[in-house]
This record gives C-alpha cells, structure tokens and sequence, in this order.
C-alpha cells in the first residue's frame, strides 16, 4: 500500500486521485477506514475502478477534513482489536455519529459485524447500529469460511442491480452477524455455510456485505459500481457508476 | 454452497514467472500480474504466487508485483514463499495479498503462526506442507523447497498447525509434484480428516480427472495446479465444467457474464 492518509499518497492524490468516470465528472469521494495491517489495495482498486475517488483515513481528523461522500468500513479478522484500533484513532465515535446523520456506509466483512452490538468470539462491544450480535458459524464443514458462496436475495435493490439473485462472491470469515427479529428488515440477502447467516444488509444508506465484493470478480465490481451510484444519487438510477461497470466488464472480457 | 475453488499457482523469482506458460507468446514474458488477470478472466477462483526468489533483493520486487496483481485480478491473491516474520507478512498483505502462506518458518518456529493469527487474523494465515511418503506408510513434512527433511509427521503437524491459528492448509506431495500421476488422495485424506480447516491440494494434476479425486476421494476444498494450466494442457474451463459433471459444486458462468 502506497497511500499515506487522507491527502497523501497513491490513493489520496496519487495516479488514482481524481479519475473521471464515464461522464467525464470526479466520481464521489469515498473515506476508506484504515485501522490495521491489511490489504486495503484490492478495496482501493476496486473503488477507483468503478468511478470513485478514494481517501484513506487513519484518524478522526482525516475524516473531518476528507468532506467525503461516503464511507467504507473493510477489514478482516476479530472485532475486539478492531475495535481497540478504531479506539486508539479516535475513529469511533466520528463513525457512529456519520451513520446516525444516515449518510452512505457501506461495511466489508468485518465492517459490518461491527455494526451489531457485539461479538461473541472475545466478547468485543460493537457498534451497535443493528439488534443482534455475531456468531461462530456453527455446523459448518469447514472454518473459517473460505471461497466462493451463493449470496441469495431477499428482495430486490439498487445494491444489487444487474447481478443474478444467487450470484457468487467470495467470503473468508468464521463468525457472522444474526439480527434480532425487530431488525430483520433489513436483512437483504443470506448465505449458507452450515447454518443460513445474514450475507447483505440494506438500511437507506447503511450497507453491510459480509463477502468481499473488491476480490469478487465482476459482480463484486458491480456491486461496488451500485454503492457508488447510490452515493451519487440517492434513488440509485445513476447512469454514470452503471457506465463504468460496463466498462470494467468490457475491460475484463477484452 | 461453498464452492470447490480451482487455483492456478504461479512461482515468481525476481519480479517474472519462472515456469513456461502457454501466455508467454502473447504477453510480455510472464510478468506476473498480466497472467494472473489473465486466469482471473478465465474463471479461476484464487490465486497463488509463491516466491521463489533466490536472493533477498527479490522481495522489494515480489511486493511491487504483488501490489500490480491486486490492481489488476479482482479475485483473491495468497503469498508464500520466505515469509518469516510478522512484519514480513504485514508488508506482503499491505502490498495487496489476502493471505500469506507460511511453510520453513513455521516448522522452524511454529509460534509464528499464532503471532501471525494473532495480528491478522487465523483467514489470512495460510501453513503450506511439503510432505513426502516414507517406508511405514505415512508422511514426513520436508522444508526448504523439498531439500530438507524434518522427521515430523506431516499429519501430526497439520493437527498442530491448525491449533496454533492456521486458518488453511495448503498440502504438497513432493513424490507427486511435476509428475502428473496425480494427487497424493491418501495424504489428502488423511489431513483433510484431521482437521476443520480447508485443505488445498497441490502436486501431481495431470487433468480434469485428477481434480475430481482430490475432492471426492482426497476430501480436498481447493485444489491448485501450475503447470497443467501454464501450458495450455487444460484450461480452468475445463476443470471446472468435469467437478461439476462429478456433482461437485463450482464456480461457473461469471466469466462470461
């Protein structure tokens, strides 16, 4: 990772900073949370690929002053030192007061978990932005749950335009969320691995995939091109991020 | 279902692909990220690159191609070869790995998993097995490329692995890599048996037949293969279209779509 923080580096202002989209405008700005040793190339990538600019942020000032249109929460691995990282930046309470304005959030794997209340592989407090908590993947075959599963729909959304109901993305986790009843509206689509468990989420504009849709092909790509034209255009009918997965599409094919 | 996952391997040293593959007359040699997009089109569910870079220069170009993949092949990268530290991993997923596959250090200093799994988490810790059959009818883990023998079991080591944090296995068979006599399904049984983890098959696929028994009779969740695809033997397509002939369930149609 060549990035540097929320004005510096290859993500914030370097080759991909400011790519145009289809139409010939900056796409959105999209803050990327960065709060741990991962891979944050491939969400990066993935963004800039579908029309978006990227800014990492690192801490709660990067945030304020990224004035971005939307955040993304990725990450793998447990919550509890997830959410001592997120701490230690001082980024808790910048997140969950941007989800409670309801501004676009979209949360990758671990980045949604943290949206339940919490977690019992080390008792971690999460946000709880959801009713419910996150759960070992009892019954499964094998754990963690590596490679490629059928994310099935609940319903039909604009998160999801253009991809077949029971497309596959690709996963690598070993515990999952489970909503209480009295949120179980806004589960969008589930998966199974040993036991069914919450795949999407979809509350207005506050997402969660417990997939990776940034190493999930082209239908993670479109899935990506979806958030950033909801981000775009709240009713989701943004031509331009449509134009640029079909452009990624075109692209992968040629 | 959670799909049976088809993965093409590559042996990089010093930034190229050192193997001959059937890409190299139409792009520039076998520079890494160019073949793994490549096979990302054609269908292939993961991909492995393992350095086997001689001198230690090699790695400051291993992270500049691993970093130009991941920019490039939107499917999920796994890194081996001479990681032997935490901040040696860290620096490998940084650069755009998903996981990082450890194999000499490990057996040298099996602690490094579990600080690795500590840091990353178990997911990203891949522990890769050399393993080798001996006389009484069980399996000896090798390191060092196959070179050196270490007198564990490699059964015995794949359950300790597992314990310690590795969140998969990726299983060689050193009497069957390059032979294409097929997959060791005995050593994959065994392993695949031992633990709750995914279990990788690697060493000796000759063709679509051979991917089906590391499945069905290996009990295998993955299986990975070089040259078979490098030369154009089979293509993913191929592999894929026999697994699901088997009743096997796998990845189909997105490369297309």
């Amino acid at each position: 990772m060549t990035g540097n923080g929320a004005a510096g580096g290859a993500s914030g202002e370097g080759a991909n900073a400011g790519r145009a989209n289809g139409d010939g405008v900056p796409g959105p700005l999209v803050a990327v949370v960065d709060y741990g040793a991962g891979n944050l190339v491939s969400i990066d990538q993935a963004l800039t690929t579908v029309g978006a600019r990227v800014a990492l942020v690192r801490s709660a000032d990067d945030l304020a002053v990224t004035a971005a249109d939307a955040l993304v929460v990725p990450g793998v691995g447990a919550a509890r030192p997830a959410m001592e990282r997120l701490t230690d930046a001082g980024l808790v309470e910048p997140i969950s007061r941007w989800i409670a304005a309801g501004r676009p959030y979209l949360g990758v794997c671990l980045g949604l978990q943290l949206l339940f209340e919490g977690s019992d592989e080390d008792r971690a407090v999460t946000l709880g932005v959801l009713a419910g908590r996150t759960a070992k993947l009892d019954g499964a075959p094998t754990l963690p749950h590596i490679g490629w599963n059928q994310v099935e729909r609940r319903r039909p959304h604009p998160l999801f335009a253009g991809i077949a109901p029971a497309a596959d993305f690709y996963f690598v986790h070993s515990y999952a969320g489970s909503l209480d009843a009295n949120d179980s509206e806004a589960a969008l689509a589930d998966t199974t691995h040993g036991r069914s468990f919450v795949s999407a989420i979809a509350v207005d504009q506050l997402f969660g995939v417990q997939f990776h849709p940034e190493r999930s092909g082209t239908d993670g790509l479109r899935l990506l091109a979806n958030f950033v034209g909801i981000v775009r255009s709240p009713d989701g009918s943004s031509r331009s991020a449509a134009r640029a997965a079909d452009d990624v599409r075109a692209g992968v094919r040629a | 279902m959670l799909r049976r996952r088809v993965i093409p391997c590559l042996d990089v040293a010093n930034g190229r692909v050192v193997k001959g593959t059937r890409f190299v007359d139409l792009v520039d040699e076998g520079d890494p990220p160019e073949l793994a997009a490549r096979y990302a089109a054609e269908g292939a569910d993961e991909l492995v690159f393992l350095d086997i870079s001689a001198a230690p220069e090699g790695r400051g170009t291993l992270l500049e191609i691993v970093e130009r993949t991941a920019r490039r092949a939107f499917i999920p990268l796994t890194v081996g070869g001479g990681v032997r530290s935490v901040d040696e991993m860290r620096d490998v997923l940084r650069a755009g790995a998903d996981k990082v596959s450890l194999n000499t250090a490990a057996v040298a200093d099996p602690a490094l998993i579990a600080r690795c799994a500590a840091r990353f988490g178990r997911q990203a810790v891949v522990v890769a097995i050399d393993a080798r059959r001996t006389v009484d009818g069980r399996w000896e883990v090798l390191v060092r490329g196959g070179r050196d023998s270490t007198g564990l079991d490699a059964v015995g080591w794949a359950a300790g692995a597992v314990d310690l944090g590795a969140g998969e296995l990726l299983v060689t068979s050193i009497d069957r890599d390059g032979t294409q006599a097929g997959f060791d399904t005995d050593l994959l049984r065994a392993i695949s048996g031992a633990v709750d983890v995914p279990v990788i098959a690697s060493g000796g696929a000759a063709g679509p037949a051979d991917f089906v028994a590391a499945v069905v009779d290996g009990g295998a969740d993955a299986v990975l293969a070089a040259s078979i695809f490098h030369r154009g033997i089979h293509t993913i397509a191929e592999v894929k279209a026999a697994m699901a002939a088997a009743g096997l369930a796998v990845r189909l149609g997105s490369v297309a779509a």
